[in-house]
């Protein structure tokens, strides 16, 4: 509680103290209206308060590859308590990468929002962020959900892991994302285009566990398994094995979600592989925010980063796509804990932008589309 | 022109920046098959589309079969079907497990002979669907312009009705057909949307592997450089296909004559045609949408969703008026002044057309940026990048010229030299002339032109993107929003907009030029 009110009070005074005199000025440009209108006494100290609170104070401008359903909640939740607006443009990460490159220091953009963090050390390695330096982020974001110099930081957790047929399927039977590849799943096996960043990011994991010469063989093995060719979204994947076309296969854990909000007797289980001694852990991606190096409010733009990794914010963050919140104290959608605790995959993720890449190469070179 | 210039300086420019691992990782793995794919696909839809375009043109303007005048302006309507949506639609309707296989099922009827909508055939399949209308829309201006009496001349002489397709509509019609097939080619050229949908490698898709997974723009532009240089072959195959050629005919040709009465079984072969296409390219796509839309019809159908509606008709209006009158300007320039100069500079202008849209987008963005820091450096804040409607015309432009270019030019074609030289002889010349005796001419050219520039605008995707102001959304962005992270039901109302919106100005594009023959000789 202590620690929440002095995050607000910091993001009060971050905010207020920049346009305190724009604020104040149209305080009493309100008062002298209400005066001439309604002939009232002066305003007293606590009406001018008043409006200095309900006053949007300023702007904020994100730009973001996690999509407006996902994001616009969280925005439009601080508009309310910070009166801060936040506005957005969406598109893919990499073209947002490029188009702050083209804008320079022209931009008007504070923040980067993406789904992946390799396009975030991407735009890190492109110079594009400052770092954040946030005691309170440093103190709710384990540090391998950051980067290294603190020029990002993770917000959600996105967690990769292995569906099967709760029908032909004993759990028993599965133990590894590597084996997976293993002969007794020979045409039994469904997974998504490689084109996709969730599998490029897996694999970097892999990549950095077992090197690249061993993933190649585990990926090579993979589509020697493959029932079908590999589908354009998870959905897909989750279908086919509904189909009776395929077994397993590997899905992020909210498109399990939300199929099983549509069909709550879902012939499917998720299973946390890699939980044994030095076995790695469940493979997570994030969804994650930079501080632009030419963003013109900086004070307050890391206030709303502070108040992004608070659990109110987080609790709405993940809660909205059944996604993992970034910090352990928020108390996690029912749902999404009724499919388990498990350990997650600690390699830091600040090195995804340079494994990524080398997992793409990977999949061309084994023929898995 | 300007922009296009721009865009293709920054993709030469690439050439020299050092990218090696990425490139010679894609030279080795990736291009090889993906050029092989662009080609097989390229092809495959010219053909199917080229095939359904111009058999449906030639029905629905010469020939006489029941529910006729009906097919001629809905057969049109799949153009405003976004391409991706079509693809999805598909893969919910065949998919195994998807809605045509479960509605077999449930009436015990074997469902082993649907289509394989991941098999190649799938994807031509869709892709025609999606691009017919082009052919058919500039084969239909080219038969009606052509009028009927070559085709009676043609019957006075012996020719069966199969005869003078073949021996008299379709060789004067050619400009037509081949510009339309150039739009097709272009298009599926670009495309990335629907390719994505089946996992489907292209050369588009390898610009995007290149940029977002390799972390390496100047390999995807390069790549793209390979594309444009695909586009370059066609063009000029194009310009092969009409050289030496005038293809002038009498302003009244229409006038005066009927249709060609079809026998009992031809009529009724197509009827089945005319209703098949329209069952796969319209009905039952538009219904798989609106089984995904009815569930998820309150969570969608707010207040906002009006403002997209809005949004997307203000832009497509908007874009319609600045690239046609670009257009127009451009045809006449070229009209003009037929040097090579002049001649490559307005083809070049229209290549726009067959590059990824985001591509080109990036290709625009980047030198304004330049501009942008040139301004701020004179201690002029511009704020030019920053969603202004100015950019996003420009943009607009140089995607959509081709678009806009291809009906006028070929209406040009048939206004005669001898027209200009009346005119001239009469003292009307130069820009009274274009006024008083051109633009009047070009009239169904330019209404074509204007609805194939609002359809396509309202369907566009990267430019708005990346151009639109803050908080400014239109339809086809909000389908964005929905299925990047794969919600594709809840998708499929504002998609299902999108092809409710282009309703209105097909309609009135077909009703513009479907004063029939007929009709007027009943007057």
């Amino acid at each position: 509680m202590l620690l929440s009110i002095s995050r607000y009070g910091h993001l009060l005074s971050a905010s207020c103290s920049s346009h305190w005199l724009a604020a104040l000025l149209c305080a009493l440009c309100l008062s002298a209206c209400g005066e001439r209108v309604t002939e009232s006494e002066a305003p007293s100290h606590a009406m001018a308060q008043e409006a200095l609170h309900s006053e949007p104070s300023g702007s904020l401008i994100v730009y973001s590859s996690r999509n407006e359903p996902l994001i616009q909640p969280v925005f439009e939740r601080y508009r309310e308590i910070s009166g801060v607006t936040i506005e957005y443009a969406t598109d893919k990460a990499g073209v947002l990468i490029e188009r702050l490159k083209a804008e320079g220091e022209n931009t008007r953009a504070d923040l980067l929002l993406t789904v992946d963090a390799g396009t975030l050390g991407f735009a890190a390695s492109k110079g594009l962020f400052q770092r954040i330096n946030s005691p309170i982020v440093n103190e709710v974001v384990p540090a391998h959900l950051r980067d290294i110099d603190n020029l990002w930081t993770g917000l959600s957790l996105r967690a990769r892991t292995i569906v099967y047929s709760k029908e032909r399927v004993d759990p028993a039977q599965l133990s590894t994302y590597a084996a997976l590849g293993d002969p007794s799943w020979q045409g039994r096996l469904c997974l998504r285009t490689s084109k996709k960043v969730y599998n490029q990011s897996l694999v970097a994991m892999l990549i950095s566990e077992f090197g690249e010469q061993e993933t190649e063989q585990i990926v090579q093995s993979w589509v020697a398994n493959l029932a079908i060719a590999p589908t354009s979204n998870d959905t897909q994947v989750m279908q086919a094995i509904i189909n009776g076309q395929c077994d397993v296969g590997l899905v992020n854990t909210y498109y399990f979600g939300r199929m099983q909000v549509k069909q709550p007797d879902l012939p499917l289980a998720l299973y946390w592989p890699n939980q044994g001694e030095a076995e790695g852990g469940v493979h997570i991606n994030l969804s994650g925010i930079g501080l632009l190096k030419h963003s013109k409010n900086v004070a307050a733009a890391k206030a709303f980063v502070d108040w992004l990794v608070s659990d109110e914010a987080q609790a709405i963050f993940a809660g909205v796509n059944q996604e993992y919140p970034i910090s352990s104290s928020t108390t996690v959608d029912p749902t999404v804990v009724a499919w388990g605790g498990f350990k997650s995959s600690e390699q830091p993720l600040s090195d995804a932008y340079r494994l990524q890449p080398t997992a793409v190469m990977l999949f061309d070179r084994v023929g898995y589309r | 022109m300007l922009p296009v210039l721009i865009t293709l300086t920054s993709i030469v420019s690439s050439y020299g920046t050092d990218d090696q691992g990425a490139l010679a990782h894609l030279i080795r793995y990736v291009l090889p098959n993906s050029l092989l794919n662009s080609l097989a696909l390229t092809a495959g839809v010219c053909l199917l589309a080229s095939a359904v375009g111009v058999t449906l043109a030639w029905l629905t303007v010469s020939c006489e079969f029941p529910l006729r005048s009906f097919f001629a302006w809905v057969l049109f309507l799949p153009l405003a079907v976004p391409g991706y949506v079509m693809a999805f639609a598909f893969v919910g309707l065949f998919e195994y497990g998807g809605s045509l296989h479960s509605l077999l099922r449930h009436y015990r009827a074997d469902s082993g002979w649907l289509l394989n909508v991941y098999s190649f055939g799938a994807i031509v399949l869709v892709l025609a669907l999606v691009l017919y209308p082009y052919v058919y829309l500039l084969a239909r201006n080219a038969f009606q312009t052509l009028g009927q009496r070559s085709i009676e001349v043609g019957q006075s002489l012996g020719l069966s009705v199969r005869q003078s397709f073949f021996k008299v509509a379709l060789p004067m019609a050619r400009p037509w057909i081949a510009g339309g097939i150039l739009l097709v080619a272009m298009e599926t050229l670009a495309d990335f949307g629907t390719v994505a949908v089946f996992n489907y490698d292209t050369l588009t898709t390898a610009i995007y592997q290149a940029w977002f997974s390799l972390f390496s723009l100047s390999a995807a532009l390069k790549i793209a450089g390979i594309l444009l240089l695909l586009v370059v072959v066609v063009t000029v195959l194009e310009r092969h296909s009409r050289r030496q050629r005038q293809y002038a005919e009498g302003r009244n040709a229409a006038r005066n004559s009927k249709r060609l009465e079809l026998g009992f079984g031809a009529k009724t072969a197509a009827l089945l045609f005319c209703s098949s296409i329209f069952m796969l390219a319209f009905v039952l796509p538009l219904g798989q949408l609106l089984y995904w839309a009815l569930p998820n019809l309150s969570q969608e159908l707010t207040v906002r969703f009006w403002s997209y509606v809005s949004g997307t008709v203000l832009l497509a209006t908007l874009a319609m008026l600045v690239v046609v009158t670009m257009a127009v300007a451009l045809v006449f320039i070229a009209r003009q002044k037929k040097g090579l100069v002049v001649t490559s500079a307005v083809r070049l202008a229209t290549l726009g057309y067959a590059l990824p849209g985001t591509v080109l987008a990036i290709g625009i963005f980047v030198p304004i940026g330049y501009v942008d820091h040139w301004l701020h450096s004179k201690g002029l804040s511009s704020g030019l990048l920053q969603g202004s409607l100015l950019v996003m015309m420009m943009a607009y432009s140089v995607r959509f010229l081709a678009v806009a270019y291809t009906p006028l030019e070929n209406n040009l074609l048939r206004v005669t030299p001898s027209i200009d030289l009346a005119s001239e002889s009469l003292g009307v010349a130069g820009m009274t002339m274009l006024r008083r005796v051109h633009l009047p001419l070009l009239g169904p050219g330019i209404v074509t032109a204007m609805v194939l520039v609002f359809v396509d605008v309202m369907k566009e995707l990267p430019i708005t993107l990346m151009t639109r102001p803050f908080g400014f959304n239109t339809l086809a962005v909000r389908v964005f929003e929905l299925t990047s992270e794969g919600m594709w039901e809840r998708a499929a109302l504002p998609a299902l907009a999108i092809v409710v919106v282009g309703f209105l100005p097909v309609y009135l594009l077909i009703r513009s030029t479907e004063v029939s023959p007929s009709v007027r000789a009943s007057k």
